[in-house]
């Protein structure tokens, strides 16, 4: 008789964790109601949080937390809060393409599973060195290689608040 | 001569959109200070066009994840002279219809700079960055007049469409990092030629780009994923329209130039029938599109979109060492150029009709050959331009290309090319015809054009004659270009 193969505790902590996200992203988008969305949405931020957790990047996870959930969801909780009517009722409603969406989504997945799923990806390339300073060398790296990228990227964030304000702000000067 | 240096245009178009947005928040605005931010953006264009004039006589190299090359600077000349002539012409326009001038001004100045990254970037991580950077101030630019229904709608298509397209372009850029271990377009390159190279990972890329392609695809508006074009075309302000067929179309095949002929040259063999099939596919939807518009703006976003598909033609034939030297990639590189001025002018023609007849449906352009001579004669121009009629630029740009796949033995996708080039002449010369057989009594008054548009009129069409009758200085450009990137290419 053979014998069923028995997970390690790290393989049950990633199914787990794993499910916990995709259920809550399914949730973001069938849920009926906005503001139970949004709160999905929070969910599967955490949920991905801990998928860094496993693959060793704490410093990425913390940063998931204290952005993603702390200030993204945060905000857009208080979005749908403040705007009269999105709260309570069926606010999220499904439109008339819902089947047709559903269905290319799943044969997408299906597609990339069987396209993709025998891959044999290669390893990662440098194993983590015990007490080296990832967090510090992460700093080093966006300050001088991808010093363009990181002033771009405070560029686009003052083009979008800018543009936010300008969209809507409601009164005329 | 220092890495910061070499970013000489960029750091200009930085500095001028900050100062012309501290200058707006520093003073009291009226109505009147949208002329001046206008003229200090068009100044600051001008100067980084020099700047990116003399990058194009330097030895290749890189700094900060960017290739300075004759390439880039060919891309960012083309920009960049787009660009100021669309703040030349649509300045006026823009300043009389909006009380956020130095938001726009800004706006405008950092797509300038965003586009400019672009045309260099070979990191994968700066081309996302950047290619969001570009995508979101223009969602805000098409929604620009937010209390007209078409422009808030143009920039919802556009910013709905845009999202969905950037963030499946992430997850395939995610498997090339995955597959490569790297960002970086060179080692990316470098990993695919190696002689251990599995078969599945070679074959796992093919998702990959195609996902990827999303991404670039949609910033060139080509099929299938060109139905905001139309759209927000029409919708948005005519400048913004401007810009976005044109500079920003540079930018983006400037991107997918550098993205498969550098990063992906060793797996031609599996993107280039991908490329060949969205090039027939973009060319025929916009071609057949086009022939039915009655709105000569939704008309020409349509034509915009067939653009696309033959300019992608030069890129599906590109070849490292061609005996025509027609190498597909300058090609691709005086078609854009070519294509840049014409369509510019085209646009411009149409904002003038727009500005004094208030109407860009067909009827508006009857008899406008009585109304203003000299605009009817320069929108013909471009018209047969846009249709490839020899001595003009966009006959030149249309003989690379299609030269370039018949020296690849691609006579199907010439063929179609062909067939298609007709149905767009068809229309072009509708156009024409309205213009110029109208009936002369419901043609109305004279049309008065403002001096800008006179002089981006002016420009354009001695641009598109130079192209098209006097071309050895233009195609000394773009060969320097594309031979500096076909060089260290291993095909």
């Amino acid at each position: 008789m053979p014998t069923l193969p028995v997970p390690t505790f790290t393989q049950v902590v990633f199914v787990l964790i794993a499910a916990f996200t995709v259920i809550s992203g399914l949730g973001v988008v069938v849920a009926r109601n906005l503001f139970h969305s949004a709160l999905l949405l929070a969910a599967t931020f955490f949920g991905v949080a801990g998928l860094y957790v496993m693959l060793e990047a704490e410093f990425l996870a913390v940063t998931q937390i204290l952005i993603y959930v702390g200030a993204v969801a945060t905000l857009i909780t208080f979005a749908i809060m403040l705007t009269r009517g999105a709260m309570h009722g069926e606010t999220n409603p499904l439109n008339r393409q819902w089947g047709k969406a559903a269905l290319f989504a799943f044969l997408f997945l299906v597609g990339l599973l069987g396209y993709l799923g025998g891959i044999p990806w290669p390893a990662p390339f440098q194993a983590i060195q015990a007490d080296e300073g990832l967090i510090a060398r992460l700093g080093e790296q966006l300050v001088t290689r991808y010093m363009v990228s990181l002033e771009v990227m405070g560029l686009l964030l003052m083009v979008a608040l800018v543009g936010a304000i300008l969209l809507a702000r409601d009164d005329k000067p | 001569m220092n890495a910061l240096g070499l970013l000489l245009p960029e750091l200009i178009l930085l500095v001028g959109a900050l100062l012309v947005f501290l200058l707006d928040v520093a003073y009291d605005t009226d109505r009147e200070s949208g002329a001046s931010y206008g003229l200090v953006s068009g100044l600051f264009l001008v100067v980084a066009f020099l700047a990116a004039f003399f990058q194009m006589s330097l030895e290749p190299q890189q700094a900060f994840m960017m290739d300075i090359d004759a390439f880039a600077a060919f891309i960012k000349m083309t920009v960049f002279a787009g660009m100021a002539l669309v703040a030349l012409a649509g300045g006026r326009y823009m300043n009389r219809r909006t009380y956020n001038q130095g938001e726009f001004w800004t706006f405008f100045l950092i797509v300038s700079l965003a586009m400019s990254i672009l045309a260099g970037a070979n990191n994968l991580v700066l081309i996302y960055i950047t290619i969001e950077l570009l995508s979101i101030t223009s969602y805000m630019l098409a929604a620009f007049f937010r209390d007209e229904l078409r422009s808030a709608e143009a920039g919802m298509k556009y910013f709905l469409y845009g999202s969905v397209a950037s963030a499946v372009m992430l997850y395939g850029l995610s498997f090339i990092y995955g597959a490569v271990g790297s960002l970086d377009l060179r080692e990316v390159a470098g990993f695919f030629v190696q002689p251990d190279l599995t078969e599945e990972l070679r074959v796992a890329m093919i998702p990959a780009t195609l996902l990827a392609l999303a991404g670039f695809a949609f910033k060139a508006s080509l099929a299938p994923f060109y139905q905001w074009a139309p759209d927000t075309y029409e919708g948005s302000p005519t400048p913004v329209t401007t810009y976005l067929s044109t500079a920003s179309k540079a930018a983006a095949f400037a991107v997918m130039a550098r993205f498969f002929v550098v990063g992906l040259s060793a797996l031609d063999v599996e993107w280039v029938p991908i490329l060949a099939g969205l090039s027939i596919l973009t060319m025929t939807m916009g071609n057949l599109a086009a022939l039915r518009q009655n709105n000569v703006k939704r008309l020409l976003a349509y034509s915009s979109v067939a653009h696309a598909g033959y300019i992608l033609m030069g890129l599906v034939a590109v070849a490292a060492n061609a005996a025509s030297g027609m190498d597909g990639l300058n090609g691709v590189l005086l078609y854009l150029f070519a294509y840049l001025f014409t369509n510019v002018g085209a646009f411009v023609s149409l904002m003038a009709v727009e500005e004094t007849t208030g109407s860009v449906e067909m009827e508006a352009f009857q008899g406008l050959i009585h109304r203003a001579p000299w605009l009817a004669g320069m929108f013909t121009l471009f018209l047969l331009s846009l249709a490839g009629i020899p001595a003009t630029g966009g006959f030149l740009g249309k003989f690379f290309v299609f030269g370039a796949a018949v020296q690849h033995q691609y006579y199907w996708l010439v063929a179609i090319a062909l067939v298609n080039a007709g149905i767009a002449a068809f229309y072009y010369l509708r156009i024409i015809r309205t213009m110029y057989f109208g009936s002369q009594e419901d043609a109305g008054s004279r049309l008065e054009l403002p001096l800008g548009m006179q002089a981006t009129l002016l420009i354009c069409t001695l641009a598109t004659l130079w192209i098209g009758l006097y071309p050895p200085q233009v195609l000394d450009w773009v060969n320097t270009a594309s031979q500096q990137i076909l060089t260290a290419v291993l095909f």
